[in-house]
């Protein structure tokens, strides 16, 4: 085994417990609303859903509920932040920062105010309800703002943990994304948690899987069975896109010289494009990209989708394979 | 503390009211880029609100208690940044700056920059939806000050500012007020041939608003209505000021041309003028 004991994963990655990363964040708001008056949860009429129900029951009059309108939501939260809230909103990532992506530009980033943007149902594991609920592009959208950071956590656990963080990290705004399906919790309370920090869950000298999100389960599992094929993998969880963790990035590159990056996101404008930016000026090395390839996503389920969409562990294989046959 | 008003205040303001659009027009004459004809049929407004209307500390901008002016249509910020300058936010001096490379007077306001306009603002129909998140989070907290929102009338064409003026009616945010620009032009011609507004009072009325209409000239008018708007406790009020383009300078009165040009150099001298006379009817002590 080379799992990094400081990472303080489970013990058996195949014995994961499931839940949805949203758990972790309407868990997040309530332990915030408990220490932080200044938090407030604004929904768009999906508070089951994004589980902001969770806070709406423990603090009503710290709830705010804006119906089918999230450009308004946007615009809310960014006054409420200038007075001095700090507000969450939640919705779908394809209605915010999705719809009103203008309104977060304008009211939020350039205001350079601490509203917390919370995109649910991110990525094409959404499933049945096809192209127009899956956000592939959520991640590019948030990325390019000056002043936003965008953190995309793993499992429920380090969900609750982003959702906490997101409020005592900075004064700034925050980007954080999360899915719909029951996915693997394979981090735990000891697994640290630093926003701009990437985590180094496993180490290995031939090559960097560099990912973020529920697919980090996939690339763990990839490379255990790479190893049983005498491939070790490092596999580092890049949870905060942006800031970038160059340095943890480049430790691990400066080594293995050859990376794969998985998201499930389009392949341009993510995490892979933002690894690919870093080593470009730093230390280019051969890069293959798991992702969505410049396609919409489709009815489905999850895992049949991930499978279709090239993002399952045999892709993931074969990706770390061709990257390592790219070494110069 | 704003207050009934009486005719020499009234007066008071009118004078400093062509003082101001004396500075919008070297404003934008030295800027050689920027709207005239929005800021200059606002200047009467703007001045009222500096110079009687909010309760603001011009030396404290960040001061928690005071009133907040949310510009939405953020175009006609020169009008703001004049009105400001004279009110001592910042020295006269620094409004030839306007656009400039390193100012604080950016094309479009900018919160970052210059302490006081309260919020970043230029894209239409944004304004009104963070006005009204600063009214609901200052009364969760029992606060007393009054939350301002000027709106073009065009910017009305948006969805965004719909869903605020739902929002607004529905929490019953009595501590806002809206104050729309009535001027019926737009870039592309008369709001009215470009995209209807009409019944815009009935609209308001719809979202469950407060609708006053004044004359956005007559100052005494505009009092009046703002200190109803205070009177009102189950509703947001919004003021509909019919205001006429480019007020004060003949030339550019009612011709939507101007909306997004400078006066060039010699028609500056000229506007500057025609203002300092009257219109010809004193003699400036320029002369």
């Amino acid at each position: 085994m080379n799992m990094n004991k400081e990472a303080y994963l489970i013990e058996d990655l195949s014995k994961a417990e499931k839940a949805p990363t949203r758990d972790g964040y309407g868990k997040g708001l309530v332990d915030l609303g408990e220490k932080d008056d200044r938090v407030v949860v604004l929904c768009a009429d999906l508070a089951e859903s994004t589980r902001s129900h969770w806070f709406k029951e423990k603090f009503p009059n710290r709830y705010i509920e804006l119906g089918v309108a999230e450009q308004n939501m946007a615009t809310i939260a960014a006054g409420l932040a200038n007075y001095g809230k700090i507000p969450f909103i939640s919705s779908y990532a394809v209605f915010s920062p999705g719809r009103n992506n203008e309104q977060i530009r304008t009211t939020i980033s350039l205001n350079n105010l601490p509203v917390k943007i919370a995109g649910a149902h991110a990525g094409i594991s959404v499933g049945p309800d096809g192209a127009t609920h899956q956000a592939l592009e959520d991640i590019a959208l948030m990325r390019v703002q000056p002043n936003m950071m965008v953190i995309v956590p793993c499992d429920a656990i380090e969900t609750q943990k982003a959702t906490i963080a997101a409020v005592n990290c900075c004064s700034g705004p925050v980007y954080i994304r999360f899915g719909r399906e029951k996915s693997p919790v394979f981090t735990t309370e000891k697994t640290p948690f630093e926003i701009g920090k990437a985590v180094v869950l496993r180490e290995g000298k031939d090559l960097t899987i560099i990912g973020c999100g529920m697919l980090l389960y996939n690339a763990l599992l990839a490379a255990e069975e790479l190893s049983k094929e005498g491939i070790e993998a490092t596999v580092i969880n890049s949870h905060t896109v942006k800031p970038l963790d160059i340095t943890t990035i480049l430790n691990s590159v400066k080594e293995t010289k050859a990376v794969v990056t998985v998201e499930e996101h389009q392949t341009s404008g993510g995490l892979g494009s933002a690894v690919s930016e870093a080593l470009s000026q730093h230390f280019p090395a051969p890069q293959e990209f798991i992702g969505v390839h410049d396609r919409f996503g489709e009815s489905g389920e999850p895992e049949e989708l991930i499978e279709a969409f090239g993002m399952g562990i045999k892709d993931i294989k074969n990706a770390v394979k061709r990257a390592i046959k790219r070494k110069v | 503390m704003s207050e009934y008003i009486h005719d020499e205040k009234v007066k008071e303001l009118e004078e400093l009211a062509n003082k101001v659009r004396q500075s919008l027009i070297e404003e934008l004459v030295e800027a050689k880029s920027g709207h005239t004809a929005g800021p200059l049929g606002m200047a009467d407004i703007f001045t009222a609100l500096y110079f009687h209307v909010l309760n603001h500390d011009p030396k404290n901008p960040d001061w928690p208690e005071r009133d907040r002016l949310i510009l939405s249509n953020g175009h006609i910020c020169p009008i703001r940044y004049a009105a400001m300058a004279h009110a001592g936010y910042f020295p006269l001096e620094e409004l030839k700056t306007l656009r400039k490379f390193g100012t604080r007077l950016q094309g479009h306001p900018e919160r970052e920059r210059l302490p006081g306009v309260e919020t970043t603002s230029g894209p239409l129909g944004s304004g009104l939806g963070q006005a009204a998140g600063i009214a609901y989070g200052a009364r969760m907290d029992s606060k007393k000050f009054r939350v301002y929102c000027a709106m073009s009338d065009a910017e009305h064409q948006a969805g965004n500012l719909w869903e605020s003026a739902m929002f607004a009616g529905n929490n019953k945010l009595s501590n806002l007020t809206g104050i729309v620009d009535r001027n019926n032009i737009q870039i592309n011609g008369m709001t009215e041939n470009v995209m209807p507004l009409e019944p815009l009072k009935a609209k308001y009325e719809a979202f469950n608003w407060h609708v006053l209409e004044v004359d956005g000239h007559n100052i005494e008018e505009f009092v009046d209505a703002v200190e109803e708007a205070k009177a009102i406790y189950e509703k947001p009020t919004v003021i509909i000021a019919h205001t006429i383009a480019g007020k004060g300078i003949p030339e550019i009165e009612f011709d939507y041309n101007w909306h997004g040009k400078p006066p060039k150099p010699e028609e500056g001298d000229k506007f500057l003028k025609e203002l300092r006379t009257l219109g010809g009817k004193i003699k400036s002590e320029h002369e």
